[in-house]
């Protein structure tokens, strides 16, 4: 029984990751019409820049108090910093490399930001180097939970809280603020939006900061859990996708009923079929596009 | 005269919306017609259920007494009926007798092959030539779709889809977007190869100074029915269509 | 019925083209004579890429189709190869070459299915989820594929007499070459009359306007099918080509950031013309080779040429070319 809450945990723990991540991108694509190939790499960007200010202040602390170490609250305040970071980024290239093609052929764009993406991916390398950046000590602060005869991490609960509370807030925000009803306007009618006074411009890179600012947030999250690596942000795109396939792209409902999906396959598939667990997914997805190409919840 | 094309009670419904309720519309052999009606009132969507676009959900299509409800476009195709459309659609990167010997190539069953080359087929492109010069646009046959004119565009829409050698012909709206000094000729350069090749032809316009001149019956839809069906006085003389379409009566001409 | 007119026979043909083709081919068969073996096996390479991106472009340039898969292709060919040598024991390169022909007509047929009926954004993504598929199983199934070790695969028998024993690089930058030349101008002249064709004309109007195309009587999902396992055959080749090249296949090759980088050939090149994929492929070629030795941040380096590229040039090398040409052409 605690194994299976456990597995329960571990679903829960990657779909909230995922949330984060894809929910970005539908968010983007259902604002925007932009599918950013470079997505997965701000996730990237999220996890380095935390693992990397997380690591920086203990060691900076460890030496200067003697070897006390950093408070948990403290390293927790700055965690966030890669989510920032992330949408900085986003509102820099929204404006200078996007915005010129909206109005060109939609491939156009998936050529740019693969550009982006192989820009991120070396700049990443530039700043970082090629080791694997940890924020381990954090992930360690927290203990573990007592789950039937088992232990199991207590940071995890935090980051699949931190992903409740994103779908919460995010729903809040798109359904129950001004700026998402202009958000959804300019969604659905973009035109029209512009027509009413709505500054489309404003309201664009506002969306794509905040996609990135999740992304970045994704990747801030979870890097106490595991490190940041070079590559996972290419490997989390492809996840991304699948999720906003079987969910559907434009919608956050079904980001996360895609991220809660794939999360449980994706836990299925590790205990039981380890081999084929990635085929698995992508077949999923194939077949999600095969028989409705829309997503559960998606506009085409 | 003999029908040609006939529709019995076709309905298409869009969730709540009956945008064709229960048509029966009929097309005879050789004749030029021309369907009348304020914008909404199911005339695009009944072409579209004829061409093949979209699926009837209740009723008959039957071309010469053929059932063809459930054929896909490319039956209906070949069975003969061919369309030009509302809002141009052209093959914009590829020149105006590209467009015309591409109708021509699909008919004769030539796209299937792959491992000869197109230009060599001396007799399509003879014929190509010979289609723009019916509609007049053999000057601009190297031209780029997309660089014509919108009455050049017009036009070759419709000579795309006379290349088919359609037995019936729809026309949606082929003067619209077009300055008034245009029109006419190019109405009559349509109707002078329809009526010349013996094409039965159903033009959907809203230009009552076209439809009264270049029709010899009139069909006139309102909210996804047949409101009146008669020669152009008889039309004219209708008080229902014209309260509901035109306006006041118009003097006898 | 038939006015007098004089038949417009369209003279887009290339035989004004052939004036540069001669001297390129004259170049390309000396360059073992006169150039090092190093350049010759890098120009290799590059026809090799070339291939894959002429193929690729079939379904691009002409059908109007994005695919993020063509490793999937590219793979399944070189994989083919590969498992040929180690459990059937084949060296014949022909062999190989209809293995790789085989696998990818299933495999693209396969795929085919699926994909066409999508266009845009979600053709791209379904290929691109597709070909990492194949690039997880060649992953998790280790002992089949070697795993992240790959496959090794000595050089192949060409024609069934010429080997690579004794100096391989001897071989491959002499003999291989010119087999890899010998299969590049067929793959291009083939490629060549499927464009120009009325197959290839149904398919660039299907391009142009898919609801046209439906209504001018054009099969539009089963053309595009076809230009499908066209486009991938030509790319598996292109595999094929390349194994002995590199001597040994591994997953990477599978992944859809190699599917960008064939998508990168032809957009460098220039994707509406016929030699824009062929003379991307060889530059990207080059690039990706001295960036690769000159710095260790070469992916940041192609990255910027590809945005610069979409930015400034999006019509390519030889589009920008072409644009020129035509402008001088005008201007008196």
């Amino acid at each position: 029984m605690d194994i299976l809450l456990i597995h329960v945990f571990n679903a829960l723990l990657y779909a909230s990751v995922l949330f984060l991540i894809a929910g970005g991108l539908s968010l983007i694509y259902g604002v925007m019409r932009i599918v950013n190939l470079a997505h997965g790499n701000l996730y990237a960007f999220g996890a380095y820049v935390s693992a990397w200010i997380i690591g920086s202040v203990t060691s900076a602390m460890v030496v200067g108090e003697g070897g006390r170490g950093p408070r948990t609250w403290l390293l927790l305040g700055l965690l966030p910093a890669g989510a920032v970071a992330a949408a900085v980024v986003g509102a820099l290239l929204e404006p200078t490399l996007l915005r010129p093609f909206y109005k060109r052929a939609e491939e156009y764009q998936l050529l740019v930001t693969f550009g982006l993406l192989m820009i991120i991916d070396d700049v990443i390398r530039f700043l970082w180097g090629p080791y694997p950046l940890s924020a381990s000590v954090l992930f360690e602060n927290f203990g573990s939970l007592t789950v039937g005869e088992t232990l199991y991490p207590t940071y995890n609960f935090l980051v699949i809280g931190v992903g409740a509370l994103a779908a919460v807030f995010l729903w809040a925000f798109i359904y129950r603020t001004r700026f998402g009803v202009v958000l959804r306007a300019t969604s659905q009618d973009m035109r029209m939006s512009s027509a009413l006074g709505v500054n489309v411009n404003r309201v664009y890179v506002q969306a794509f900061t905040l996609g990135c600012f999740m992304a970045g947030l994704g990747g801030a999250i979870i890097v106490p859990s595991q490190s940041a690596v070079l590559g996972m942000g290419v490997d989390a795109l492809i996840l991304s996708f699948i999720v906003v396939v079987i969910g559907g792209l434009g919608s956050l409902e079904g980001a996360l009923l895609g991220a809660l999906i794939v999360g449980i396959v994706r836990e299925a598939g590790i205990t039981w079929f380890p081999e084929v667990e990635l085929a698995v997914l992508y077949l999923m997805a194939a077949a999600v596009l095969l028989v409705r190409p829309a997503g559960l919840f998606g506009r085409a | 005269m003999t029908v040609l094309l006939e529709t019995r009670a076709v309905v298409k419904q869009f969730g709540e919306f009956r945008a064709v309720d229960r048509v029966d519309f009929r097309v005879q052999e050789g004749e030029v017609l021309a369907l009348i009606g304020s914008n909404g009132a199911g005339k695009t969507t009944l072409v579209n259920l004829i061409s093949g676009l979209l699926t009837a959900d209740e009723g008959q299509i039957l071309l010469r007494g053929q059932d063809v409800t459930q054929q896909p476009v490319k039956e209906r195709i070949r069975a003969g009926i061919a369309r030009s459309f509302q809002l141009v659609n052209l093959f914009d990167q590829l020149s105006a007798l590209d467009n015309v010997a591409l109708a021509i190539f699909s008919r004769q069953g030539k796209t299937r092959r792959l491992l000869t080359l197109a230009d060599a087929d001396r007799p399509v492109w003879a014929e190509a030539t010979e289609v723009l010069a019916l509609f007049r646009l053999e000057a601009k046959a190297k031209v780029l779709a997309g660089g014509l004119s919108q009455g050049e565009r017009k036009l070759l829409d419709v000579a795309i889809a006379y290349a088919l050698k359609p037995k019936l012909l729809f026309l949606d709206e082929p003067t619209s977007g077009v300055s008034t000094r245009e029109k006419a000729p190019i109405m009559d350069t349509i109707s002078r190869v329809v009526r010349s090749e013996r094409i039965s032809a159903a033009i959907i316009e809203h230009d009552m100074d076209v439809v009264f001149s270049y029709s010899d019956r009139i069909v006139a839809m309102h909210q996804g029915t047949i409101l009146a069906d008669g020669t152009p006085d008889e039309i004219r003389r209708n008080e229902r269509v014209t309260t509901t379409l035109i306006g006041t009566p118009e003097p006898a001409r | 019925m038939s006015t007098v007119t004089t038949v417009v026979i369209p003279t887009r043909s290339p035989m004004r083209r052939l004036w540069y083709a001669a001297p390129i081919l004259v170049v390309l068969l000396l360059v073992p004579w006169v150039a090092d073996q190093y350049q010759t096996i890098l120009l290799a390479y590059g026809l090799v890429m070339a291939i894959a991106a002429l193929g690729f472009n079939l379904l691009l340039g002409y059908t109007g189709l994005l695919s993020f898969g063509h490793s999937a292709y590219f793979g399944v060919g070189a994989y083919a190869v590969a498992m040929m040598v180690k459990y059937l024991g084949v060296s014949s390169m022909e062999l190989h070459l209809l293995g790789a022909v085989v696998a990818s007509v299933l495999i693209t047929a396969v795929f085919g299915i699926a994909c066409v009926r999508y266009t845009r954004i979600f053709f791209g993504i379904l290929t691109m989820a597709l070909s990492q598929v194949l690039w997880s199983l060649a992953f998790k199934f280790f002992w089949v594929t070697g795993g992240t070790d790959g496959l090794r695969v000595p050089t192949p028998t060409l024609l069934g007499v010429v080997t690579g024993k004794g100096d391989k690089i001897a071989f491959l930058s002499h003999a291989y070459y010119y087999y890899v030349l010998a299969l590049f101008l067929v793959c291009v002249a083939i490629m060549w009359v499927i464009v120009n064709s009325p197959f290839g004309r149904a398919l660039q109007a299907i391009r142009d306007n898919e609801t046209r195309a439906q209504f001018v009587g054009i099969p539009i999902w089963r053309y595009r099918w076809v230009a499908f396992m066209l486009s991938g055959v030509f790319t598996g080749i292109a595999g094929a080509l390349w194994v002995p090249l590199n001597g040994l296949t591994t997953p990477d090759i599978l992944h859809w950031t190699f599917s960008g980088k064939i998508v990168f050939m032809a957009v460098l090149g220039g994707f509406r013309t016929f030699v824009g994929p062929i003379v991307g492929a060889v530059v990207y070629n080059y690039l990706e080779s001295y960036a690769v030795g000159y710095t260790v941040y070469w992916q940041l380096f192609l990255g910027v040429i590809l945005v610069v590229l979409v930015l400034s040039l999006p019509t390519g090398i030889v589009g920008t070319i072409e644009r020129v040409m035509a402008r001088r052409r005008t201007t008196p």
